[in-house]
């Protein structure tokens, strides 16, 4: 394939692009995903709060809808429109909005094909900015992912790179499920390299994104990244972690995790979400729970601490998991004896 | 200024709009649906019927009247937790939404919907929603669809008294007029949210009245006169389905039973069911409408009133005879491909 | 200054986006004897692992670097040299090399450029590497099935030290079209019968591996180009026996996850090791794009008639009656070597030991020698 060096922002926007060339139902809509509507300045002002949507007003007429700031209307009625043959986009532009939409979310998309005894099919896809980084403070940097993740009817899908994130958003939009897409609002700038041509990634296949022999990391998200360097900062050490990208949370490659633990015998979770009930959580107890005999110490899950992310740079740069902490992590479980 | 129809005396809407045909169509839906609540009504009081039950009886001309000018593949109706009437009018059938009821297997929603979540979205029945408001913001999702469609359907948002202050009906009705969606709320103001009643808990003197607030023309009909319905809201359908824009209808009446089966409705005035029952009833209105006018004969209407209840009486017995959902369906079509 | 004896082993470049590589292991040490074809050293890149095999020959007389270092292409890892040449003139060759390294001064020889051209209404996608104003006629390089033009990674570069070679993407695989119309060869021969004359090259040398051996094959006895084939180097290819394994056909196909396809790719190999995760990653990803499993499943089922390959090229190859030669690895278990058995008195034939269906990988300095050997180079 032909590949080049493109952002994650960029990858958001081809896959986007190239969905919408290939299937005339899909459309997009949110809080300025084109900007300037009504307004005597510019349409496609800003095209998403981060520009991850510029171009596609033009390129797209009349499939590229601004909205007024109303989530519970505007993420329903892309839950209704779904129903009736169209494969809306919606984009939640901070995840952290997310409790003024729940409802629409939770108990109408997650629940039409259940309660409607399988007659439903609701191909939604809801775009929403995660994670600490930015400074943007305790409203706008959370990683609620662990909340859909609870709700069976939704899937959940986490991407960690430019590659990632362009076929992953492909399949999500290919998906017939509602699917609630995690972007990190700190990757965006992250370079890599993307095939020019589309591609889908398939849900429920973990990326193993280094193989080791000591200690399996599982990573979510932008964690991934951090994994990686942990991983050159344990070069030489002898220890050799093997790291695993889920991609998708639900649902959720556990087969791979286990068939790694199994060699492995060490597991540490490196989750960005809040440590009560997150997804380190929920895969440490699975693990356990499926594979206790392979394992030779403790889980170990690598979070923030249970508090509200804070502002100033100083604390922010404390809150999120570090390379360090995860060097620390597996140190601990290497060197852990009864 | 909200418009008010009125039925009295020589204003009121007759029966000359619509065709014999179309009468006893009318007749036989209104028939149909207080023949079904009154026996849902007493199914429950023995007990065999799961769950909560909402009963619609005395506010068919409402769903009739709405749903008379609806097609079935290209308009779209969401409801509420009181929705058999709005499936009965949509043209839902009968046999499958008695069986949903008391949990079988051959219900419209393989027993895993219930009286709450009954829906056909074949016959554009969105559903009825367990969460009050939940309606409108799929209304404008089925809106925007069969706008950018462009096949003229309307979508039509039935929802309470309660749900007029609910947040989410206020994004919807905003936002379908900010769109200049092709949508009909219909608030069917029946004089209690729950146990409290609509004059407290709305603070407007009519639920109409917010509609110049968003934009919007309001209407006012009697909800006990099926032919004032007929008229409104034909009015609104064919100013939405030719891109006029939405429409607030405000349907007042009230229903027969309590909010839930069970209710003792100790809220209500003393004679106040009596006296609607008596004097103002749909069907004993539109019987005496259609006698005066010698549209249909009283043998055309009590032949009617025959096979409705024969079809009922058939309903219960072969829903009560029909299997229970198995172990092997619990886990099924929660996705469509997990 | 520098004596013409003392030979260099440097980092190889082993794909079009490798930088750099570290030696895993020395499979040699300061004194030994070594020779051309010999085992030199494990080296893993990011994009793949291998065994350089030594394109020298004399005594190991310094090894530059350590396992487990970083060292960009081109870099200096070795030095051999006849046992006379002086200490002190090593010593010197090694502490440049050092030093360079150190510096970070290596210059990346410029590597195979990336170009498209349009055949037949697709797009086909090539690299060309080499001097292509040389007068010696160019090789042309086939890949095989589910593969693309890197796979010629250990074998182009010897080969265009003096003339062209171009290694193309087929329909259907890389960066070309993914239109394959039909999945036959002969579309896929006739994309390459367009490749050489939308290029103008009126003459070439030809190597095709795999089903790429067989779209070489009737590409050669096309009329189209006719006198322009000077040679077909052919590497375990199909269409000259019945015996395929169909279940590696099929299952590379219909492999959707990591988990399945990994036993398939095993099957390439002698060494099984060589079937590392971005080998699979890579695979993955290309099957992943839209357009792949469409144009496989076509290619599959023009390639096998139940159990057996339903292509026979045989003709094709008595009607080019030009110069072939055949490399096999004894171990193939994709294309069994017993089906060189209808090259007997067509072919040179050569059955290499210790290689599976992937013999270019493998056993590259075999597969040079032998295209060399077709070429008539030296």
């Amino acid at each position: 394939m032909a590949s080049r060096k493109i952002s994650y922002r960029e990858a958001v926007n081809e896959a986007l692009a190239q969905e919408m060339e290939r299937d005339s139902t899909v459309i997009i809509m949110g809080e300025d995903v084109a900007g300037g509507a009504g307004g005597q300045g510019e349409d496609d002002a800003w095209g998403g709060v981060l520009g991850v949507t510029k171009g596609l007003y033009g390129k797209f007429p009349g499939r590229v809808l601004d909205t007024p700031i109303t989530e519970s209307g505007y993420i329903g009625a892309a839950v209704g429109a779904a129903t009736r043959g169209l494969r809306p986009v919606a984009e939640l532009m901070f995840i952290d909005f997310a409790g003024v939409c729940l409802d629409q979310i939770m108990n109408q998309a997650a629940k039409f094909r259940y309660m409607f005894g399988g007659k439903a099919v609701t191909p939604v896809t809801i775009r929403a900015m995660y994670g600490a980084g930015l400074r943007a403070a305790a409203q706008h940097s959370q990683a609620l992912y662990p909340l859909f993740t609870h709700i069976p009817g939704l899937k959940v899908v986490i991407p960690s790179s430019p590659y990632e994130v362009k076929g992953l958003l492909a399949q999500s939009i290919r998906d017939n499920d509602p699917v609630i897409f995690c972007e990190h609002k700190a990757m965006y700038d992250v370079i890599g390299e993307v095939p020019e041509e589309s591609y889908a990634i398939p849900f429920g296949e973990a990326n193993i994104v280094r193989e080791g022999d000591n200690v399996t990391v599982v990573a979510i998200g932008r964690m991934v990244s951090m994994a990686e360097e942990a991983a050159k900062k344990l070069e030489g050490s002898g220890i050799s972690i093997e790291i695993i990208d889920p991609r998708t949370v639900s649902p959720l490659d556990l087969d791979a995790i286990l068939e790694s633990v199994e060699n492995t015998g060490r597991l540490v979770v490196v989750d960005e979400a809040s440590p009560r009930c997150n997804i380190a959580t929920d895969i440490s107890a699975q693990v356990v729970s499926e594979a206790f005999g392979d394992l030779k110490a403790p889980v170990k899950m690598v979070s923030p601490p249970h508090v509200p992310v804070p502002f100033a740079g100083s604390l922010e740069d404390l809150y999120i998991p570090s390379a360090q902490d995860i060097v620390n992590a597996v140190k601990t479980v290497t060197e852990w004896s009864k | 200024m909200t418009q008010t129809l009125s039925t009295l005396g020589s204003d009121a809407p007759d029966a000359s709009a619509l065709s014999e045909a179309q009468l006893l169509d009318v007749y036989r839906t209104m028939r149909s649906i207080r023949a079904f609540e009154d026996r849902v009504h007493e199914e429950f009081a023995t007990g065999d019927i799961p769950g909560f039950v909402h009963l619609y009886a005395g506010e068919e001309a409402s769903a009739t009247g709405v749903c008379a000018h609806l097609d079935q593949d290209r308009d779209t109706i969401a409801s509420t937790h009181r929705g058999h009437g709005h499936c009965i009018a949509k043209g839902v059938d009968i046999k499958p939404m008695m069986a949903e009821i008391l949990g079988k297997t051959t219900g419209s929603c393989h027993g895993k919907g219930g009286s709450m979540h009954i829906a056909d979205l074949s016959k554009g029945m969105l559903g009825a929603n367990g969460i009050v408001g939940g309606g409108p913001p799929l209304i404008c999702g089925t809106a925007l669809a069969a706008k950018i469609k462009g096949d003229g359907g309307v979508g039509v948002a039935f929802f309470g008294d309660g749900a007029s202050n609910q947040g989410t009906t206020m994004e919807a009705l905003n936002l379908a007029s900010v769109w200049n969606l092709p949508a009909v709320f219909v608030a069917e103001n029946n004089g209690y949210g729950e146990a409290a009643a609509s004059t407290w808990s709305v603070s407007a003197d009519n639920i109409a009245d917010r509609a110049a607030g968003f934009g919007m023309p309001g209407v006012i009909v009697d909800g006990f006169d099926v032919f004032a319905v007929y008229e409104v809201a034909g009015e609104a359908i064919r100013r939405a389905r030719e891109g006029g824009g939405p429409t607030l209808l405000e349907v007042k009446f009230t229903r027969y039973y309590g909010h839930f089966e069970g209710d003792q409705q100790t809220y209500r005035g003393k004679d106040e069911i009596q006296n609607a029952k008596e004097n103002l009833d749909c069907l004993k209105r539109f019987r005496k409408r259609v006698a005066d006018s010698g549209r249909l004969t009283d043998a055309q209407l009590d032949e009617v009133d025959a096979q409705v209840a024969q079809l009922i009486e058939e309903a219960v017995t072969e829903a009560k005879a029909a299997p229970v959902p198995g172990p092997e369906d619990l886990v099924t079509d929660v996705y469509v491909k997990y | 200054m520098t004596n013409d004896q003392i030979q260099r082993v440097t980092m190889p470049k082993w794909g079009l986006s490798m930088e750099s590589g570290k030696v895993t292991e020395w499979l040699v040490s300061e004194g030994d004897e070594l020779e051309k074809g010999q085992d030199v050293a494990d080296i893993d890149t990011d994009k793949i692992a291998g065994t350089l095999e030594s394109a020298w020959s004399g005594v190991v007389r310094a090894l530059v670097v350590e396992a487990m270092v970083d060292v960009p292409v081109g870099g200096t890892i070795a030095v051999v040299a006849p046992a006379d040449v002086p200490q002190e003139e090593i010593d010197a060759v090694v502490a440049a090399a050092k030093e360079q390294l150190a510096s970070g001064a290596i210059e990346d020889e410029s590597g195979p450029k990336v170009a498209e051209v349009h055949v037949d209404g697709r797009s086909i996608s090539y690299a060309v590497l080499g001097d292509t104003e040389s007068e010696a006629t160019p090789v042309v390089f086939v890949h095989g099935y589910g593969g693309d033009k890197n796979s010629w990674l250990f074998v182009q570069e010897p080969i265009s030290a003096d003339r062209a070679t171009y290694a193309l993407d087929l329909p259907g695989h890389g960066a070309s079209s993914k239109d394959v119309g039909d999945g036959s060869v002969a579309t896929l021969a006739s994309s390459l019968v367009g490749f050489v004359n939308e290029l103008g090259l009126p003459r070439v040398h030809l190597v095709g591996h795999s089903v790429g051996g067989a779209v070489a094959t009737v590409a050669a006895a096309d009329p189209a180009t006719l006198g322009k084939v000077a040679s077909l180097t052919l590497i375990s290819p199909a269409g000259y026996g019945p015996d395929i394994n169909a279940g590696y056909i099929r299952g590379f196909a219909e492999a959707e996850t990591r988990r399945e396809l990994k036993p398939h790719l095993q099957q390439l190999f002698a060494d099984q090791s060589l079937v590392n995760r971005q080998l699979i990653d890579d695979l993955l990803k290309y099957k992943r794009l839209d357009g792949v499993d469409a144009a496989l499943a076509l290619i599959v089922a023009a390639l096998l008639d139940g159990e057996r390959s339903a292509v026979d090229v045989t003709a094709e190859q008595a009607s080019f009656g030009g110069k072939t030669v055949a490399v096999w690895g004894a171990e193939d278990k994709v294309v069994p070597a017993s089906n060189a058995g209808s090259l007997e008195g067509k072919a040179t034939v050569h059955i290499v030991d210790g290689a599976g269906h992937m013999a270019h990988a493998e056993k590259p300095q075999a597969v040079i020698a032998a295209i060399k050997e077709a070429i008539g180079a030296a």
